[in-house]
Order: C-alpha cells, then sequence, then structure tokens
C-alpha cells in the first residue's frame, strides 16, 4: 500500500496522465504517481482504493473481451439445466427463462432478467471491445466519448454472476424432487462469471488517458 | 489548510463520470472538458433523492416479504413459498450453507442496507464528524453487495422455466417476486444515488 503525497497545484496541458487524482469517496486531492507492479494507491483519508497497477496490457484485456463475448454467445444458445421426472424433461436457456416469466404474468422480473442478464452484459462486452481494439493501435475509436462515459453507466447493473449462483441454488432445490441434468450452458456462465470478475476489477477511465486524442 | 487538501479548498472538481480533476469555474452548467458530464461538486439533489429511492425501496420490502414469491403445485397440491420460508426450506432439507447465502442476499442485505444508508444520510445531514472511515467502509461495503440480492429473483424465474410437469409439478411466480425485484432496483439507486463525499464535509476531524 502506498500513499501518495497530496500537493496542490495545476493540471499541466497535455501530459500523458494528469498530475492530480481526486479520490471519488472524500474529495481529497492527490498528486499522481506511478506504480509499481502490484501496487495499490489507496487514499489517506478515506482508505477507498485510488488507483491499482493495471497487470493487464490492452493487448491482453482485449483477447479477454473477446474470450467473454464467445462464452457469452456459448451461455445463451446452451441450455442450462434440464429437469426430468418419470422419463419426462424440460430444459431451458436463458431466453427460455425470460420468455416463461413474462408469459407469467411477472413481466418485471423478465425485463429486469433480460436486462442484467443479456443487453447490459452485452452491451459492455461490445463496448469494450471495440474501445480496446482501437486502443491497441494507439487510437481512439469511433465514438470513443459517448461509448466511455456509457460504459460507467452500465457498470453496475451486469449481473451475470449472480445468475451462476441462482442455477446453482435452484438445482439444489430441484435435486430433491427431480432428476438433473447440468447443461453445457451451465458451464459456459461459470467460466463468464470468471472471465467477468477478472475484467470487472480493472478500472477502465485509464483509457481517457492512455490512448491519446488524435488530431484527425 | 489541512495536510490532505480537498477538491474544494483548492478550488477543484472531480468529474463523477472520467474523473478529471478540473478547475472550478462556479458557473451553473459546466461541464466535464474531457467527457461532457456535468460538473457537481456533490451528486445533485444527494439527500432528496436518497430518501426517497430509501423508503420507496423500503415499503417494496414489506411485500416482498409478507406476499408469496413462488408457488409450487403437484398432483393437487399447492405450497406457496415466501422468502423466508424458502430459506427455511432449504435448511431443512439439508442444505444449511447454500440456506445461508440466501439468507444473506435476500434479508440479511437488504436489511443493511437499509440501516446503513439510513444511518450515512442522518450523520452526514448532522454534520458528524462521528467514526468517518468505518461510516466510508461501510458505504463501499452497501455499493460491493448490493445487486447480490437479485439473487432469489433469478432462483425463482429459473424454477419457473424449469418446473414444467403438467399436473405433476408445476412452478409460478407470485407477485412478492415482482416487489422483490423491484426493491433491490431501488436500493441500488439509493446507494449510487448517495454521494460519500458528503460523509467528510462538515464539522472538522478533532484527529
Amino acid at each position: 500500500m502506498s500513499t501518495p503525497h497530496p500537493v496542490a497545484g495545476r493540471v499541466p496541458a497535455g501530459s500523458p496522465r494528469p498530475a492530480l487524482l481526486i479520490c471519488e469517496h472524500c474529495d481529497t486531492v492527490y498528486r499522481r504517481r506511478p506504480l509499481a507492479p502490484g501496487e495499490t494507491a489507496r487514499c489517506a483519508r478515506c482508505h477507498a482504493v485510488l488507483e491499482r497497477y493495471h497487470r493487464l496490457g490492452t493487448g491482453t484485456m482485449l483477447a479477454l473481451v473477446l474470450t467473454a463475448l464467445v462464452v457469452f454467445v456459448e451461455a445463451n444458445a446452451w441450455p442450462i439445466v434440464t429437469l426430468g421426472l418419470n422419463g419426462e424433461q424440460v430444459g431451458t436457456t436463458l431466453w427460455g427463462m425470460i420468455v416463461v416469466m413474462w408469459q407469467q404474468g411477472a413481466q418485471v422480473v423478465s425485463v429486469l432478467a433480460a436486462a442484467t442478464l443479456f443487453f447490459l452484459p452485452l452491451t459492455k462486452m461490445l463496448v469494450l471491445g471495440w474501445l480496446l481494439a482501437f486502443a491497441r493501435v494507439g487510437r481512439r475509436a469511433p465514438g470513443f466519448r459517448p461509448l466511455m462515459v456509457a460504459l460507467h453507466y452500465v457498470h453496475p447493473w451486469t449481473m451475470s454472476e449472480v445468475f451462476v449462483l441462482g442455477v446453482l441454488v435452484s438445482i439444489v432445490k430441484a435435486h430433491l424432487y427431480f432428476d438433473v441434468i447440468p447443461d453445457p450452458g451451465v458451464f459456459a456462465y461459470a467460466a463468464l462469471a470468471l472471465l467477468i470478475t477478472v475484467f470487472a476489477g480493472v478500472d477502465h477511465r485509464h483509457l481517457w488517458d492512455t490512448v491519446p486524442e488524435s488530431p484527425a | 489548510m489541512s495536510a490532505l487538501p480537498r477538491a474544494h479548498e483548492l478550488g477543484l472538481i472531480g468529474c463523477h463520470v472520467c474523473g478529471l480533476v478540473c478547475r472550478d469555474t462556479k458557473l451553473p452548467d459546466a461541464a466535464c472538458p474531457r467527457c461532457g458530464s456535468p460538473l457537481h461538486r456533490r451528486k445533485a439533489a444527494s439527500y432528496t433523492r436518497t430518501w426517497a429511492l430509501l423508503i420507496a425501496a423500503f415499503l417494496l420490502y414489506i411485500p416482498a416479504n409478507v406476499l408469496p414469491i413462488m408457488r409450487t403445485a403437484s398432483l393437487g397440491d399447492v405450497d406457496d413459498n415466501t422468502i423466508l420460508s424458502g430459506v427455511v426450506e432449504l435448511w431443512v432439507n439439508g442444505s444449511q450453507d447454500l440456506a445461508v447465502i440466501v439468507f444473506t442476499a435476500s434479508i440479511l442485505v437488504p436489511m443493511t442496507k437499509f440501516l446503513v444508508l439510513g444511518t450515512l444520510l442522518v450523520s452526514a445531514h448532522r454534520g458528524s464528524a462521528w467514526a468517518r472511515p468505518q461510516r466510508a467502509k461501510l458505504y463501499r461495503l452497501v455499493e460491493f453487495v448490493g445487486y447480490w440480492s437479485m439473487l432469489d429473483v433469478f432462483v425463482v424465474a429459473l424454477m419457473t422455466a424449469l418446473v414444467q410437469f403438467g399436473v405433476f409439478s408445476l412452478v409460478a411466480p407470485l407477485p412478492g417476486v415482482i416487489f422483490f425485484g423491484l426493491t433491490v432496483v431501488l436500493t441500488m439507486l439509493a446507494s449510487m444515488s448517495f454521494d460519500p463525499r458528503l460523509t467528510w464535509d462538515g464539522k472538522a476531524d478533532n484527529d
């Protein structure tokens, strides 16, 4: 843990990383210091994380996002679990679940599930992939500014990890009365949860600084 | 000036969206030069919005707990489960570990959110210097665990989709789950509209 020295001053124009940073949680101003591998800068006043050293490069991040996209397609295309009772079998995919909830009169739940498990995670991965693909060659992607802002607002609303735990609880509940056959979709979801956890810990706002504004 | 200067003491503003350090121009409709988002010293109407969302969430949390969230019917035998009876069922059937997880996500986390956000709002509004580092930590905890409460909603949805065996066995969602889903969304919005900087405004630290 390191504590940057708080210093008053102005932001020099055109520097690669702004000289100052402000703790989001308590508004304390610090002078930015380059971090060594594994280092985390914490606020001396409220102990919130100011910055972490980024171990994953842009290329690695892009590879992770693309992997997550492939896994996401699989997680949605394949059935998640199949239940058996008296020789009869019922399986479902994520979209099967969303449609059934709509038909059963729980449209609110249906919309929540569609947004937090499908549209928002997909948006997040596509936007991130787009931004990183350009950042890798040192360019700002078309629509960089609105997309970076969108990423900020989408971030808290993706819940694939929670769904994985929900699948686990459902399997245990159903196991008492039915034969439970886990389908490939559940493994794809588990992998997706892991990948999301890896890149959720990265603050993508460094792209504002590390990718220069192209003159043209 | 204290050893740890705060943004307003230096005439600075941190953009809430992209984090850029900007000079505070004191103009009413200043925008961040980098991302274009409106610049605020503090989140707009933080107290009012957070209270409103928190109270709305709490009101919805009552039917979410009282009303059943899921109906299980098999061979004419109908069984309606509330959040709590679902937890008890898991416990009795030998999955104590999962019962604890569901209890935490559905009951402990929302209750903690109500208590913590209420405490943060009252103490920040009074400008209290009491336990500031701990209050800051509680806020970060609430932000971090908030969305896991959606667990039970997903369980009901998945069970409904899976248990479709006609007269032999059928699961259907009941209104409680809708109230619960809305509670979770509202508590998330409430913790997002609270501005943790408010904790550090008001009376100066005594240390």
